[in-house]
């Protein structure tokens, strides 16, 4: 671990931060076009983000000092949880100290500190937000976790870096189990990430909202934390997608080429992830709240399916 | 030669009865089919006896000791069953119960489940074997609906669902036999499939592969024996569907069923060389016999109560073969000729008695001797039969299994003879009720057919007494042939 | 841990393996009749295509007939005469399981670990190259066996009837690369014969009942 890996790291970390809020800018751009509509520029959320650091927070009297310290811990977390990710190298520092199995207790912390801030206020809105996601997170935690064990079984660890690394020195080889997980790691990412077909991201109507509503009460800089967050949680969901199922082109040595290389290939899957992204947000229709727990079953049955198929074919 | 003949006429049958079956003469057709059938039966039997065993194209059709009585009793009751279904089938044109598309159907379908059961019990190949079964079920489903009521297309369906699930049982069953016989015998050709092949080298098979494919053919082709707690379909199939086919349902295929779990046996049995296949048959013919001996008392139709029957004769015959050794299997194998025999007279006896007296509700037929001697003292005497009265031949049978049960298998006695006891007090009771008292039935257009009753009863009644000779040493080598112990 | 590279045959034959084991899981949980008959199809041609890969790997003949039997019987004919069927009878939903989907799904995986643990002594006495899909066979058997409990209307326990032979077939094909002929024949022309009687007795039910729940059908019972 020599100077070259931290830097590598914070770089990662770094270009999470920054590029986390131009893909968020690329889907919904994918999602205009579409649907026929023209776009806004792809660096609107940046402009967003920029605009609620100036504004004033406008807090509620009975708000207690959770409600202040959540959208740090949850943009923490997220920060923490990119830093785990390999998404241009391998070769990480953290990896000592942090696991998958630690990557998805990150993931469930900060889904439970939005949870207990979208309730602190007491409004109906926000509790109702509350538990639908944790309703959301109870069911796809389960199927993230599955679809964690099936790969860390075909890689006898489940340290992402090392993963990604094994499963790139690899030749392509047609595995059902890894084409079931994906299935299922797909519709975790629409989950967790509130899209079509759980949660409609760009929905104004409360009723329906789920990840909306636990942000209703926000507002200046801890809405830009928190919508920093959000954007910074679908950058490491796809980078963790990549790191298992794509992981060609990640840096795994010390060269800066290579380095260099894996940070174009990185923009070229993000690309493609966006697009593909905002196919499957247009094609689908919103399920009903009721008919979510039938959506992430069937991922919990696909990861499951993936690792059944993985013990008896051993492929 | 005379296997050709045996196999070609009631196919030949089928196809034409298929186009005139609704004439006037097609019962006469059919009963002259049944009786070639059955003379091309008598000859083929007779070279058997006088040459041994044979085997027909190639190896894929062989006849035994086993299977060749089988298959002179399936043709002799196909032909009294056709003798009763004259009269009875007019009568129910007569009553308008069945159209001309019916009739023909009914008798096409009829020759067509005889050449499936003949197919079955003559073929060598396993593989075959399940696929004539499964076409006696097909051949038979249309059959039970033919009435169209509600409780009959429920029977017809709970028949097609049960069976074919069953029977789909049985296919990974021999699936798995082929698996274990594959390794020894080849996959050249069908040799692998072959049964006498199969008896051959059934100690070099894989045990562990054939005890697993011994519990799916058990479950499967005991679907269609009506072994408990698979028998659900057996009693509607008999109830609603019209009698003569309530008649080779309980006499032929469940005997045919029966000798296919057998040929399973003994290749299983030799191959893991443990009592494990004997003890799940006594298990499956014990619950079968319990259950139905106490069934038997909540019955309200009388079609129902004899079907009933059949599944506690057929545990009994299971739990027979399940023993093993000389005198079980000898034992077993006069029961299922007696029980076939007797059976079929009862719903020949039944049917007209049901025709009588317009319903198949027991409290409602009452006073069957007064109004047609013949019909009332069929259907006592038959009853007396199936029960174990001596000196039917069915008592004989009980009682050889009944000690054979005392010297192997103490504790399983006392169980037969209670449920034997219930199912006693059960018929006898309701069927005394039902021959003797006042009466409200009519008389019938055309006189029944009770030639068949009687003549499957007199058979019986002599085998009470007297088992000729071929007959006994046939029992005996096909129960060498099934070993076990 | 490296996993070993298959040959390519053998690696569309476990993806072809692990398909088949998800359309029978989608099968479980469907709810439209339509869709249902279609996934059936589709088992169908997936199963030919994995019987003509085995036919070209091992070089058996008689599994290139086998394969277009299948085609013509599982993919063409089967699916056309049941669409016919639930076009002239009316049926399109099957709303009402007997379990709810979800938990009908997790008892489905629950079979699946059952079937595979049955499987696993012959997969070990197997000398296919297949073997290792025989408990991916037994688990499709026993899915559609649950789909045939599950299920409240005629048309859908009959779909799960057909998938379960589905299951036998691949079954015969993993474990022993297919039946003798004669025998792969005389099934065939069983299931053939089952669906036709099926047609003519769907609408005798349809006459009495005026529908085909299997509600009506509960009227028989031990006392009767």
């Amino acid at each position: 671990m020599n100077a070259f890996d931290w830097t590598v790291q914070l770089l990662g970390i770094l270009l999470a931060l920054g590029a986390a809020p131009v893909l968020l800018g690329w889907v919904n751009k994918c999602r205009a076009w579409l649907q026929n509509k023209s776009a806004p520029s792809i660096l609107q959320p940046y402009r967003g983000i920029r605009k609620l650091f100036y504004k004033d927070a406008v807090i509620a009297q009975n708000a207690s000092r959770l409600f202040r310290l959540a959208p740090y811990v949850v943009f923490g977390a997220m920060v923490t949880a990119a830093a785990v990710i390999p998404s241009v190298a391998t070769r990480l520092p953290i990896t000592r100290a942090a696991d998958a199995i630690a990557l998805v207790g990150l993931l469930a912390t900060a889904r439970v500190f939005l949870s207990l801030a979208a309730m602190d206020v007491g409004t109906a809105f926000g509790t109702l937000g509350a538990r639908r996601e944790m309703m959301i997170g109870f069911l796809a935690e389960p199927a993230l976790l599955v679809v964690i064990f099936v790969v860390s079984l075909t890689c006898a660890t489940t340290a992402l870096p090392i993963i990604a690394e094994r499963l790139s020195a690899q030749s392509f080889a047609l595995n059902p189990s890894l084409a079931f997980t994906a299935i299922a790691f797909t519709m975790v990412l629409l989950a967790e990430n509130a899209r079509i077909p759980i949660d409609n991201p760009a929905t104004h109507l409360e009723l329906t909202m789920i990840h909306e509503a636990l942000l209703l009460e926000y507002s200046a800089r801890h809405l830009a934390l928190m919508e920093w967050a959000a954007a910074l949680k679908l950058f490491n969901y796809a980078c963790i997608g990549f790191a298992v199922f794509i992981p060609w082109g990640l840096a795994t040595s010390d060269a800066p080429m290579g380095l260099a290389l894996s940070v174009v290939v990185l923009c070229i899957k993000l690309t493609l992830a966006g697009a593909a992204l905002a196919l499957i947000e247009t094609l689908s229709a919103k399920l009903r709240v009721f008919r979510a727990p039938e959506f992430l079953a069937s991922a919990f049955l696909f990861a499951v399916l993936g690792l059944l198929v993985r013990l008896l074919l051993g492929a | 030669m005379e296997f050709i003949v045996l196999l070609v006429t009631p196919l030949l049958g089928a196809l034409i009865l298929g186009a005139f079956g609704a004439r006037r003469w097609a019962p006469d057709a059919n009963v002259g089919f049944s009786l070639v059938t059955f003379l091309s039966a008598c000859a083929l039997t007779s070279r058997v006896v006088a040459h041994g065993n044979l085997s027909v194209a190639h190896e894929q059709f062989f006849i035994d000791a086993f299977n060749v009585f089988l298959v002179a009793l399936t043709a002799f009751v196909g032909l009294t069953t056709s003798l009763f279904s004259r009269p009875y089938m007019r009568i129910e044109a007569d009553h308008g119960r069945v159209s001309g598309g019916q009739q023909r159907l009914y008798h096409s379908m009829y020759q067509l489940f005889m050449a499936t059961m003949l197919i079955a019990l003559t073929t060598n190949n396993m593989g075959l074997m399940w696929v004539a079964m499964e076409a006696a079920t097909l051949s038979t489903v249309l059959l039970v609906t033919l009435y169209r009521t509600p409780a009959s297309l429920e029977a017809g369906w709970k028949y097609f669902i049960l069976c074919g699930v069953g029977i789909s049982q049985a296919l990974f069953g021999t699936i798995l036999m082929y698996f274990a016989a594959e390794k020894v015998l080849g996959s050249e050709g069908v040799s692998a499939l072959l049964w006498t092949h199969l008896n051959a080298v059934k100690g070099e098979l894989e045990p562990s592969v054939l005890g697993l494919a011994f519990v799916f053919l058990l479950v499967g082709y005991g679907t269609k024996v009506g072994l408990a707690p698979l028998h659900n379909w057996l009693p509607d199939a008999h109830a609603e569907g019209p009698t003569p086919i309530s008649a080779v349902l309980s006499g032929l295929l469940l005997n045919v069923a029966m000798y296919a779990v057998v040929r399973c046996k003994v290749l299983v049995e030799g191959s893991l060389h443990s009592s494990l296949p004997g003890r799940m048959l006594m298990g499956f013919g014990l619950l079968s016999v319990v259950l139905a001996a106490f069934l038997l008392w909540r019955q309200r139709d009388v079609k129902r109560l004899f079907a009933y029957s059949s599944i506690e004769h057929m545990g009994i015959i299971a739990f027979a073969f399940g023993m093993g050794g000389p005198v079980a299997n000898f034992a077993a194998l006069l029961h299922m000729t007696v029980h076939s025999l007797t059976k079929s007279s009862i719903f020949f006896a039944v049917g007209h008695a049901t025709q009588k007296a317009g319903t198949q509700i027991m409290d409602d037929i009452r006073g069957l001797i007064t109004l047609s001697p013949t019909v009332g003292w069929g259907l006592m005497m038959g009853t007396l039969a199936i029960l174990g009265t001596p000196p039917f031949g069915v008592f004989a049978s009980e009682f050889l299994i009944l000690t054979t049960a005392m010297k192997q298998q103490p504790w399983a006695t006392p169980i037969l003879l209670l449920a034997l006891g219930v199912a006693f007090a059960a018929i006898f009771g309701r069927v005394q009720s039902m021959v003797f008292g006042e009466t409200t039935a009519k008389r019938l257009p055309h006189p029944p057919a009770l030639i068949p009753v009687f003549a499957h009863l007199g058979l019986v009644l002599m085998l009470g007494f007297f088992i000729p000779p071929y007959l006994a040493d046939w029992y005996r080598a096909a129960a060498r042939l099934i070993g076990g112990e | 841990m490296t996993m070993h590279p298959l040959s390519w045959d053998l690696q569309v034959l476990n993806m072809l393996a692990a398909l088949l084991l998800l359309l029978s899981f989608a099968m479980l949980s469907q709810r439209r009749i339509v869709a249902l008959v279609d996934l059936l199809a589709l088992q169908g041609a997936l199963l030919c295509i994995a019987t003509l890969l085995l036919a070209w790997r091992t070089g058996n003949n008689h599994l290139y007939i086998s394969a277009a039997l299948t085609l013509g019987l599982k993919v063409i004919f089967l699916p056309w005469l049941l669409h016919r069927l639930i076009r002239r009878l009316g049926v399109y939903w099957d709303t009402e399981p007997l379990l709810n989907i979800t938990g009908t799904m997790l008892v489905g995986v629950l079979v699946v670990i059952f079937a595979f643990g049955l499987a696993q002594p012959i997969s070990a006495l197997a000398s296919t190259a297949t073997r290792n899909s025989i408990g991916i066979a037994v688990a499709v058997i026993l899915i559609a066996f649950l789909t045939m409990i599950t299920r409240r209307k005629a048309m859908s326990q009959v779909v799960g009837f057909l998938s379960m032979e589905n299951g036998l077939f691949f079954g015969a094909m993993s474990a022993t690369y297919g039946m003798p002929m004669v025998v792969e024949l005389g099934v065939a022309l069983d299931v053939l014969v089952a669906m036709l009687v099926l047609g003519v007795f769907f609408f005798q039910i349809r006459e009495q009942f005026d529908s085909l729940d299997l509600k009506n059908f509960e009227s028989l019972r031990e006392d009767q």
